[in-house]
């Protein structure tokens, strides 16, 4: 019952925190209330035993909600939100798909047959079954979680450079910099 | 309790997908597929409590999410600092080149 109770609140919340997200006008105020709505739903996923999932949600999702604000605060324009303003296009028809496909999901949700008899017991470690998971039948996945997150790495650092080296030194790369400021230490 | 947890995550994509589709900052946009990928996070550990906690792929499938969620935004902030530098551009309005 206890956990019943934490579950109601902790999602409606968790609801509440999303769709502050797009009625704020500051936009650190946005990326908090984001910040929150993780954290709210973090704590259903901690009601299903799944302790090292539901932490890393919260740390992952604190570490991120960090950099977005940064982020607000350094290319959006009126971050603070001293200015009331809107920033939304086609907001009737967003509104109506995003009505549409919750009546979809929700009514898919109650209606499916779920099975009605009691599921087996979860593992005593869910953790444990985690990492035998990742370390044994389902290690492919991880492999290519890494590869992703590599490319991801290169990718991110590729587009976010204002000044690569085919800038500086042409297209063949054979040219004299000219940059502003020369590198060195002056010798 | 099952129906519950789905219930969330569809209220959760719902609100998200209202502000992929709505919103015209970038990182706003952004914000609206990261609660979108939240609530798959959600439906996923549900249905393996529910259903199957005695296989480990509905945990995978949560982790996956996971990081998904992480290279949509490095990759999202990335390309928002390019087009930013480029063209000066933080409104997905100003950036319709593939527009049809």
């Amino acid at each position: 019952m206890a956990e019943w109770a934490v579950f109601v609140v902790c999602a409606l919340a968790a609801v509440a925190a999303a769709v502050a997200v797009f009625r704020v006008d500051s936009m650190a105020r946005a990326t908090f209330a984001l910040l929150a709505s993780f954290v709210f739903t973090a704590v259903p996923v901690l009601l299903l035993d799944l302790a090292y999932l539901g932490v890393l949600i919260v740390l992952m999702m604190t570490m991120e909600m960090v950099v977005m604000a940064v982020f607000m605060i350094m290319f959006m324009m009126n971050p603070a939100g001293l200015m009331p303003m809107t920033m939304v296009h086609n907001n009737k028809g967003a509104l109506a798909i995003s009505g549409a496909v919750f009546c979809v999901l929700a009514a898919g949700a109650l209606l499916v047959p779920w099975p009605r008899e009691p599921a087996p017991p979860p593992p005593a470690d869910p953790t444990l079954q985690l990492g035998k998971a990742i370390m044994g039948g389902h290690m492919m996945v991880m492999m290519v979680a890494g590869l992703v997150l590599f490319a991801t790495m290169v990718a991110g650092v590729v587009l976010a450079t204002g000044r690569g080296r085919y800038d500086r030194y042409g297209d063949d790369l054979r040219g004299r910099p000219d940059d502003p400021i020369r590198g060195g230490v002056g010798r | 309790m099952l129906e519950a947890f789905l219930l969330l995550a569809a209220a959760l994509l719902a609100v998200g997908l209202y502000g992929a589709l709505s919103q015209q900052s970038v990182v706003m946009v952004m914000m609206g597929l990261e609660l979108m990928i939240n609530a798959v996070m959600v439906a996923a550990a549900a249905v393996w409590f529910h259903t199957s906690p005695q296989l480990p792929d509905g945990q995978v499938l949560v982790l996956v999410a996971m990081l998904a969620m992480a290279v949509e935004m490095a990759m999202g902030f990335a390309a928002a600092i390019a087009i930013f530098r480029a063209r000066d551009v933080d409104v997905t309005d100003s950036a319709g080149d593939l527009r049809g």
